[in-house]
């Protein structure tokens, strides 16, 4: 198969144009985005503890892990090292790090395909919970008042009001 | 000894099947051959706590003379074992602790069937529904969970127990914690008695008032004790990993939380009796979900029991404890008719109604979390993992719209509450929490900088909001009462807590919450720092120095040690030295480390700091040790929290001393008001 110049240096174009984005994108400041990508993991010794707070005695993966994490982060960009093909970018080190540890590295479910729904799920409870609530409410307070036997009338409105000052005060004194 | 033993469960067994088949006889024969078949169903309910205390007492006594012919004692015990801890043998492993759980059953039966006069038939009926529960833990221990199987052969000395329970904590923590989850089977099975005999009135929820909330307390304790532990034992500097164990500590407490608000709706006007029962129900069946979650394997855990084929019987016993209930629910639910409607949207009832929602929500997330890997695995093929960023960014902001709640809720009162009385109550509570959350940014915090520091903010915020408003509670019905009797303020407060004390032991709770979320607020301003620590090296952190005095090495019968002297300074000053440990148990071939925690409260008194130091391990090359040093902000008033918690319920466990006069003129309660209310 034969290249064109044109091709070959649009090519190029892209490669560069790609591996500014890249370089951009992991230009942030590295401290900050090595202890955030550091706690989106887990250490997979099997502690269950978020990869930045593993510090259990014995633990011979959680410093390998950080090590990884740091060089991803410092490396110019580009890739090489353990996670053939990691860039800079935040998306690219935790691939990186599904690639050599497995899905379950990744602390929280991603907010892609089924994964939302483990984020969506507490919402929607907490929806449809207030939703009924303030449907139970409402039809409770428009339930009618029972008639109490002999002809007793139930206190409402002003006369209501006017009461519930008079307790307050008496027992306020 | 191990024949004893076997022979006690067994014995166990049959009286509690006994204990189940004749006291449901007794139930449905209503003449005198009735009664006294019921009478001997009781007594063998009491006689079987006696066969399963000896069961345990064998066990314990077995753990003490080394007897390891027993495969249970050689897998969790070991001669050298200190005494304190081959006590806690019982409830270590797997037979062990259900033996434990079945104790525990037994023991809250023995006082229920002695305390029978109350109300027979209710009581007889409460007495079935345990004695069911108790022959399914029964059964476990003689046929799946064996705690006196023999051992293959004869060993000179057992496994020893696991290092990360050789701890004092550990003695109290399990205790504590079933205390909590078996504990909630007797109001399950009032409930549950009461809706089958479609019981009138609001009785059985008196009868098991003080009963559900010293479970609730026990179970509080028992999760703070397990938070307490994993901080102080674990070494990772922190007390809470969202691990599954946890979680499912977690869902039946805050279910019985709810259940304890809620309950007094239907007190006080008969409200809310379906969702009562079925919140007591859900408790209920979380205790058992938990005790699957940690003895099935079906979802891995650092505390989780060996996997072992007795998951298969608690989803059996939990999926017909759910039939059960829903069939005499569905078959009886027109007896739970509420009596009483709502009046308003800003009313206790209302709050109580929200309370529960948030509380329930926060329980689903913590079950939806926990069980979403399995969900996960079904549907993609693969496990994802729901650690704590999930539940952070998930539980945090309802918990925090439910500690709003808790600061409004006790200034609401019963059926109506003016907004002008809302506004009365809450405007000076409100000014000063506002003021703190000024303090906080005035004093570096950025809330806008990131979600965690915007999180601890309005933690803080809300948690004085909770405080001033329990105290202008106090101080206000106080000062109602010192007006008429001329009494001192604080006599006048005392006086008042004892005219109620379930409502003002209530308010101290929350006083004790707010203090917990006081203490978790300081997560985001952790430090750390690690360092290979020779003679006279130094490690800054924070205000402090920490110097490293010496290092040395111990040995006894049952580990060796290493551990460092480091000098603690201050200021130029020093204030305390600290002996980081690590230890090698040589029974069980396991290291362990033992952290230092010093809070700083001479220091810093209410922005108290804990400087926790952990003794990493050894360079193998300069023989020098590695330190590790966090600073901990606030976490002490975790435990303070606690104490004030337990306090406030023993508090709210006092009768009152005198009846609550209530007068017919007296329609409406504000919350002002002295000696009524909840």
């Amino acid at each position: 198969m034969k290249f064109s110049m044109p091709t070959m240096r649009r090519s190029l174009h892209v490669t560069v144009v790609c591996a500014a984005v890249f370089l951009f994108l992991g230009a942030g400041d590295t401290d900050a985005r090595f202890r955030d990508l550091g706690h989106r993991m887990m250490c997979t010794c099997g502690c269950g503890q978020v990869l930045l707070e593993c510090n259990h005695v014995g633990c011979t993966t959680s410093d390998k892990m950080r090590n990884q994490l740091l060089a991803a982060l410092t490396r110019g960009g580009g890739g090489g090292g353990p996670n053939a093909g990691t860039g800079d970018s935040d998306d690219l080190v935790l691939q990186g790090f599904v690639q050599d540890y497995g899905p379950t590295v990744i602390a929280a479910p991603t907010a892609t395909g089924f994964n939302r729904v483990a984020w969506i799920m507490p919402f929607v409870a907490l929806a449809l919970g207030i939703a009924f609530v303030v449907y139970v409410v409402w039809s409770w307070k428009n339930k009618p008042t029972p008639a109490l036997a002999g002809g007793i009338g139930i206190p409402s409105g002003n006369e209501l009001d006017t009461l519930r000052e008079r307790a307050r005060k008496e027992t306020d004194q | 000894m191990s024949l004893i033993g076997s022979f006690a469960l067994v014995l166990a067994l049959a009286l509690a099947a006994y204990s189940f088949v004749f006291g449901l006889v007794g139930l449905f024969r209503r003449d005198a051959m009735g009664a006294r078949v019921a009478e001997t169903a009781r007594r063998a309910g009491i006689a079987c706590f006696v066969a399963v205390l000896l069961a345990a007492a064998v066990l314990v006594t077995s753990a003490f003379h080394d007897d390891f012919s027993i495969e249970y004692i050689r897998q969790h015990s070991n001669r050298d074992l200190p005494a304190a801890y081959k006590f806690a043998v019982l409830w270590s492993g797997q037979e062990g602790s259900l033996l434990f759980w079945s104790l525990l059953l037994s023991g809250y039966g023995f006082v229920l069937r002695l305390r029978y006069k109350t109300d027979q038939r209710l009581f007889a009926y409460a007495s079935v529904v345990i004695a069911a529960v108790q022959v399914f833990f029964l059964l476990i221990l003689n046929v799946a969970a064996k705690p006196f199987s023999m051992a293959s052969g004869v060993v000179p000395d057992g496994n020893g127990l696991n290092p990360l329970l050789q701890y004092p904590e550990m003695v109290i923590h399990p205790p504590m914690l079933y205390l909590g989850y078996v504990g909630f089977t007797v109001p399950f099975a009032f409930a549950l008695g009461a809706l089958i005999m479609k019981y009138p009135g609001e009785k059985w929820i008196n009868i098991t008032r003080r009963w559900t909330m010293v479970t609730w307390c026990f179970l509080t304790i028992g999760v703070f004790l397990g938070a307490h532990w994993a901080y102080a034992v674990l070494g990772w500097g922190g007390y809470w990993g969202w691990d599954p164990v946890e979680n499912a500590s977690l869902m039946p407490w805050l279910t019985g939380t709810a259940f304890l608000h809620s309950v007094m709706m239907q007190e006080k006007r008969g409200m809310l009796k379906v969702w009562n029962m079925l919140l007591i129900f859900a408790t209920f069946l979380l205790s058992m979900l938990g005790t699957f979650l940690t003895r099935s394997g079906v979802i891995s855990s650092v505390h989780a029991f060996a996997q072992s084929s007795i998951g298969t019987w608690f989803l059996v016993f939990i999926g017909l404890t759910v039939g059960v209930c829903t069939y005499f629910l569905a078959a009886n639910i027109s007896h739970l008719k509420s009596e009483h409607k709502l009046e308003s949207l800003v009313s206790r009832e209302s709050s109580f109604l929200f309370n529960n929602l948030l509380l329930l929500v926060v329980c689903f997330t913590i079950l939806w979390g926990t069980f979403f890997p399995i969900l996960s695995e079904f549907v993609q093929g693969h496990k994802v993992t729901v650690g704590p960023p999930f539940f952070n960014r998930v539980a945090v902001p309802v918990a925090l719209l439910l500690l709003l709640l808790t600061a409004v809720g006790p200034l609401l009162a019963w059926r109506k509450t003016s907004i002008e009385s809302l506004k009365r109550n809450f405007l000076l509570p409100l000014i000063g929490s506002v003021a703190i959350g000024c303090m906080m940014i005035v004093f570096g915090v950025r809330p806008w900088q990131d979600p965690s520091y915007f999180y601890a903010t309005m933690a803080a915020v809300l948690a004085f909001l909770v405080i001033f408003t329990v105290v202008s509670e106090f101080v206000r019905g106080g000062r109602v009462i010192a007006g008429k009797s001329g009494q001192n303020l604080l006599a006048a407060m005392v006086q008042l807590w004892h005219r109620n004390t379930r409502r003002y032991g209530g308010y101290i709770v929350h006083f004790g919450v707010a203090l917990v979320v006081i203490g978790i607020l300081g997560t985001p301003f952790n430090k750390e720092v690690e360092k290979e620590m020779g003679y006279g090296d130094k490690i800054n952190i924070g205000p402090y120095t920490l110097v490293c005095q010496s290092y040395t090495m111990e040995d006894n019968p049952n580990y060796g040690n290493e551990w460092a002297i480091i000098n603690v300074f201050r200021g130029g000053k020093q204030i305390t030295t600290m002996y980081p440990e690590r230890r090698f148990y040589k029974a069980s071939n396991q290291p362990q480390t033992i952290p230092r925690i010093y809070p700083s409260f001479r220091e810093d008194f209410l922005l108290v700091t804990d400087v926790y130091l952990v003794y990493e391990g050894r360079n193998e090359e300069t023989g020098r040790p590695i330190i590790k040093a966090h600073l901990n902000p606030m976490v002490p008033w975790i435990w303070t929290g606690l104490i004030i918690m337990v306090f406030g319920t023993i508090i709210a466990l006092v009768p009152n001393a005198a009846p609550v006069r209530v007068t017919a003129a007296a329609p409406v309660q504000e919350p002002a008001h002295v000696g009524v209310g909840d």
